[in-house]
């Protein structure tokens, strides 16, 4: 069993009791615990179980690759699915519970998989694809959607904040072990700007668990005096708890700091997403141990040897009473010797190697350890926890020489380094044999924007894993980043020495070498997601080639830890399979973040009304205190309706549009884009920039337009005014002012710049109130300031002058199909105006409308609106618009475009209007049926619904929608089949439903 | 996140304050162009692993569309310029040529 030992912790604090849960059982830890450490204390060796199998899995590493003991953490609004223990700082009353088991942790019955794991080879997803849909749909979704998913979704809001910070510097230090502190020392004296991030809650790394010396004093005491010196120096900044998540372009880089996990409710956020500028990056991110494929590698009590050394050495710990360690390298004696020292039995040394000599195997055996050479462990016996290996000849086929009760097994297949923020970017590896890793390649490292390294990658990080190489490393990398940034270098530590200078390993990656397939369907390569040394071998024999295929066939490195302790192990088989050498393998893809980042830090404050900015208009708040219902429309926001006490929504709309066609109705427009155009080539540019004319368009006098892409499809509309000789004031669509600006403003720069034209995007400068309806003309006159007869102010001209005693500028154009003035004042005017009208307009029945009425009272009078009529493959001419198009020009952006002979072809879709014959509505987006079905066996379409009403004015359903033939088939009637069964006919109608003549608006 | 420096208002922009605009130094082609002229202006962009002339706005900032000049696989920047010419100017294609000698212009 696993437990405290009496003495021993470089890490907790013995004095003090901190109580936690887990599935409901109460237990203790101590401050400086992780959850793993507690959880071992309590001989909990049995924390979770696989994702596919169902197996049961106990702790395997100490660090940030855990791939089994993930759970949920939290409860209610602070529920936290997939925490690794691992990670997780203990505090009193924390609450976990473990995950991917039905009904308990002990009893599962998914565990049936596991018997079933011959039926669950490799690529079994991908396989049952082939089965009947049927099959798919109602045997195998249900079971895997069951089966699968880790934890559980939190299912209340998040009771925490998360905040994100920006910062900037010369030199962002990643990890804060001996290479990393060495280097921050080297820099910091240097002058630089300096941040160092460490993901632990503790600095220096493995150092001070594996009696490293610094200048002769213990890691420990030298990793004390060098923060105390770094945080003096004002342009040093250190930050623990902090994970550097990922490098991107150009030197920039998220990290995740993790304020107040093990704090939580204090009222600090939870975490602090940092997002850095930084002018290189020194990856000082150490290495992560590999596991050894034996049969049974995956059994509670079988852990890292490392990770088992920090348990004993930082907690405490002790794995169980009696260990078996099993190594292709000298680092496990480490631990063998930390387990021995600490009072432990080792049953033996399981050492894959035939002669194994060095430091490491002389002070073992000095201290009467048994080293059990050339010899590999055959099975490791035991369900829920190891009971004890059977051991065999590693050049054998795996029959058990002997058996060794026990406890726990520590195991070491040599390390990799963690090379992720160097390949975030393109940084490239190398092969280095003698260590059996991938390293980064010093020749090749990404870029910054200037062709320099953008990242550095120093001690373990870069291939150097004992710890005077380490220090030499990383003193000659750090000044290497001072000089590019053109200082000199500073001083750190002189020598680092440790206990197993020399040390050296062997290849090791399936034990014993000539497992047959028994044993290799039981060696785990990867934890989390149940993958096999078997299935690598049958994707290989199945023809995968490509380690990036073999990867999502078998889902080999696709779990949460992706494939941390998996991959190499996982390269190695393939390349054995297929006959290559490693390299020629080649790796997967790094891609960050290097461990996960919870949504919450990612969204930061951007959550609720801050999720986005909200544009509002002067009126927004007298909207809002009408109770009115607001849509979004871009970033603003509009009201859809006002609905009166008793109205639903549709009734509020019906009664907005008959009040506006009866009496009066005001309209907040003021969303609508306003682009200023000036200059001496204004109209010359306005003429290439719609289809038809603008610079003839007199002074005072408004004009419809439409404007084009290249391509010829139709991009946006308004109403153009000419407000002087040289200056016009361009409308776009509420969502399009932006785009447009930005789009003439492209021309402008990039193509015509020896045009003299100045554009000003004035949208937010004015409020534009739409004042509709037969009673529109009383409404102005009683506001009182100006002329606003039919004689002194005809249809589609322009005024300006006083209403109500602001400054107005009048446009009579009209959307409704009523009598219309939109009317102009300066933003902080908006609501005075608004508020004028509405008292002026009580006695003529007033009424304020929305978006909603807006658009059927325009499809009442057959106006197109971008977005609807249009969506990015319509030209005008399909909308019967030729009349907006000039013949005459040359030239104007999209006419190429819409000469092209798919284009002008009389088969396309064109406008019409649709009645139906029932008076019903037709549904939205509905397609009108043809004779016949298509290549595929589809019904034949020779139409689309592009806008659909009920018109309270007609009281009947009209559409306008986009149908082959177009007006020629007038009179004809096509057919909308519903979907759910059922149809709608309708007649080919006129567009125009209401006042054909326009005599309402023109009077 | 790549950074350049708007040649306009002198400030070193992050990606997020900056639009791409696809090629530099398109000539456009209207109405009189044949199908294949017009092809080629409108949907046959040059998309190179390697050195790249872009356009780029300053868009939440100064607004002015600039170029640069960059290569796609490693993220250099040899250099950024006013939109207002017609090809690259002389001092970009010395940077470009002294990074990458064997480079040609096409
Ligand atoms: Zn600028």
């Amino acid at each position: 069993m696993s437990t405290r030992l009496a003495k021993g912790g470089r890490l907790i604090d013995r004095t003090t009791k901190l109580e936690f849960s887990f599935n409901g059982k109460r237990l203790t830890g101590h401050p400086g615990d992780t959850l793993a450490s507690a959880l071992l204390a309590n001989d909990q060796m049995l924390v979770g179980r696989s994702f596919k199998y169902h197996r049961p899995r106990g702790i395997v590493a100490a660090g940030p690759e855990e791939p089994n003991a993930l759970v949920n953490l939290g409860t209610g609004a602070r529920h936290e699915p997939n925490q690794r223990v691992t990670t997780t700082e203990l505090f009193d009353g924390l609450e976990a519970t473990s995950q991917n088991h039905w009904p308990s942790l002990e009893f599962d019955v998914g565990a049936i998989n596991n018997k079933l794991s011959r039926f669950l080879p490799a690529g079994f997803y991908y396989k049952t694809f082939l089965f009947p849909r049927a099959f798919w749909k109602h045997v195998f979704e249900p079971i895997i959607r069951k089966s699968a998913g880790l934890g559980k979704a939190p299912k209340d809001r998040d009771a925490d904040r998360y905040e994100q910070a920006y910062a900037f510097c010369d030199l962002l230090i990643a990890g804060g072990g001996l290479a990393g502190l060495q280097a921050a020392l080297i820099a910091g004296q240097a002058g630089l700007r300096v941040i160092v991030m460490e993901q632990a809650a503790h600095w220096g790394g493995r150092a001070p668990v594996d009696g490293v010396l610094v200048d002769g004093v213990p890691a420990g005491d030298w990793v004390e005096a060098t923060l105390s010196a770094l945080a003096k120096m004002e342009n040093v900044t250190l930050r623990a708890r902090c994970m550097v998540a990922g490098v991107y372009d150009h030197g920039y880089v998220l990290a995740d700091e993790r304020v107040a996990d093990h704090t939580p409710g204090d009222g600090r956020p939870k975490h602090r997403l940092w997002r850095i500028r930084a002018g290189r990056i020194l990856a000082a991110t150490g290495a992560i141990e590999r596991p050894l494929a034996f049969a049974g590698n995956d059994v509670p009590g079988v852990m890292l040897a490392a990770s088992a050394r920090d348990f004993v050495v930082n907690f405490g710990i002790s794995p169980g009473d009696r260990t078996v360690v099993v190594t292709n390298n000298d680092d496990a004696y480490l631990t063998a010797i930390a387990l021995k020292q600490a009072g432990l039995d080792v049953a033996a040394i399981v050492d894959a190697r035939d002669n194994p000599t060095g430091p490491g195997v002389d002070k073992a055996r000095a201290l009467g350890l048994r080293v059990a050479s050339g010899k590999a462990v055959a099975k490791v016996k035991g369900g829920k926890r190891v009971v004890g290996v059977a051991l065999c000849a590693q050049a054998g086929e795996g029959t058990a020489t002997e058996e060794l009760p026990c406890e726990a097994v520590a195991m070491s297949g040599g390390w990799s380094p963690v090379v992720h923020l160097w390949s975030h970017c393109g940084g490239k590896l190398l092969w280095d044999e003698s260590l059996s890793c991938f390293r980064p390649d010093a020749a090749r490292p990404p870029l910054n924007h200037d062709g320099s390294a953008m990242v550095l990658a120093l001690g373990a990080a870069n291939g150097h894993f004992l710890a005077g190489d380490v220090l030499a490393d990383a003193s000659q990398v750090a000044a290497e980043a001072v000089k590019l940034a053109g200082k000199a270098p500073g001083h750190g530590a002189k020598v680092a020495t440790n206990p197993l200078e020399g040390a050296t390993m062997a290849p090791v990656w399936v034990m014993p070498q000539g497992a047959p397939v028994k044993l290799r369907s039981k060696m785990w390569l990867d934890y989390q997601n149940d993958v096999k040394v078997s299935d690598v071998q049958l994707a290989a024999r199945e023809g995968y080639v490509s380690v990036e295929h073999t990867k999502r066939y078998t889902t080999l490195g696709m779990a949460t830890d992706q494939g941390k302790l998996s991959n190499i192990n996982g390269l190695a088989i393939l390349a054995d399979s297929l006959n290559i050498a490693i390299p020629e393998v080649g790796t997967t893809t790094f891609r960050p973040p290097y461990a996960p980042v919870t949504l919450g830090a990612l969204a930061g404050e951007s959550r609720g009304t801050i999720f986005q900015p909200v544009r509002q208009t002067p009126m927004h708040g007298w909207h809002e205190g009408q109770g009115a219902y607001l849509e979004p429309v871009g970033l603003w926001r509009r009201p859809f309706c006002y609905p009166r006490s008793g109205e639903n929504h549709e009734q509020a709309v019906h009664r907005e549009i008959l009040n506006t066609r009866d009496n009066v109705g005001l309209l907040d427009a003021s969303t609508l884009g306003k682009i200023l155009v000036k200059g001496p080539d204004a109209g010359r540019f306005l003429d290439m920039l719609y289809t038809n004319v603008m610079s003839s368009l007199p002074v005072g006098k408004c004009r419809y337009g439409l404007m084009c892409n290249e391509q010829g499809f139709l991009s946006d509309d308004g109403v153009v005014v000419r407000l002087a000789e040289d200056t016009w004031l361009c409308h776009t669509t509420s969502g399009g002012a932006d785009r447009i600006h930005g789009w003439m403003e492209d021309w402008l720069q990039c193509e015509w710049w020896d045009w003299q034209v100045y554009t000003a995007n004035v949208t937010e400068e004015y409020a534009q109130i739409a004042v509709a309806g037969p009673k529109a003309r009383m409404l102005l006159e009683r506001l009182g300031g100006m002329d606003v007869s039919a004689e002194s102010f005809p249809f589609m001209t322009m005024k300006e002058g006083t209403l109500a005693g602001l400054p107005v500028r009048a446009y009579r154009i009209s959307f409704s199909g009523e009598l219309s003035y939109e009317l102009a004042v300066p933003a902080g005017h908006g609501l005075a105006l608004w508020e004028a009208l509405v008292r002026e307009g009580a006695a003529l029945g007033v009424m304020p409308y929305g978006t909603e009425a807006m658009h059927i009272m325009r499809a009442e009078k057959g106006f197109i609106m971008i977005g609807d009529e249009s969506d990015g493959t319509v030209i005008p001419q399909d909308l019967n618009l030729d009349w907006a198009i000039s013949k005459k020009k040359a030239d104007y952006l999209g006419k190429r475009g819409q000469e092209r002979n798919h284009l002008v072809n009389p088969d396309r879709w064109k406008l019409v209007g649709l009645e139906t014959l029932d008076g019903s509505v037709i549904p939205d987006g509905a397609y009108a049926a043809a004779e016949g079905v298509n290549a595929n066996g589809q019904r034949n379409v020779e139409g689309r619904v592009t806008s659909t009403y009920y018109s309270p004015t007609l009281k009947r359903g009209i559409a306008m929608g986009l149908v082959k033939g177009g007006m020629a088939r007038l009179g004809e009637s096509v057919t909308f089949p519903k979907v759910g069964g059922g149809q709608v006919v309708a007649r080919i109608v006129d567009p125009v439903f209401y006042d054909k003549e326009g005599a309402k608006q023109n009077v | 996140m790549l950074t350049l420096e708007c040649p306009y208002c002198g400030v070193t922009a992050e990606e997020t304050e900056l639009a791409p605009g696809y090629e530099a130094h398109l000539k456009r082609f209207g109405p009189g162009s044949t199908d294949e002229q017009f092809n080629d202006y409108m949907f046959a962009r040059k998309n190179p692993k390697g050195v790249h002339f872009e356009r780029w706005r300053h868009a939440y900032g100064c607004g002015k569309w600039f170029l640069a000049a960059r290569c796609t696989a490693t993220l250099e920047v040899f250099g950024t310029y006013p939109a207002q010419v017609g090809a690259p100017p002389e001092d970009i294609i010395a940077k470009i040529k002294a990074r990458r000698p064997e480079w040609v212009m096409e």
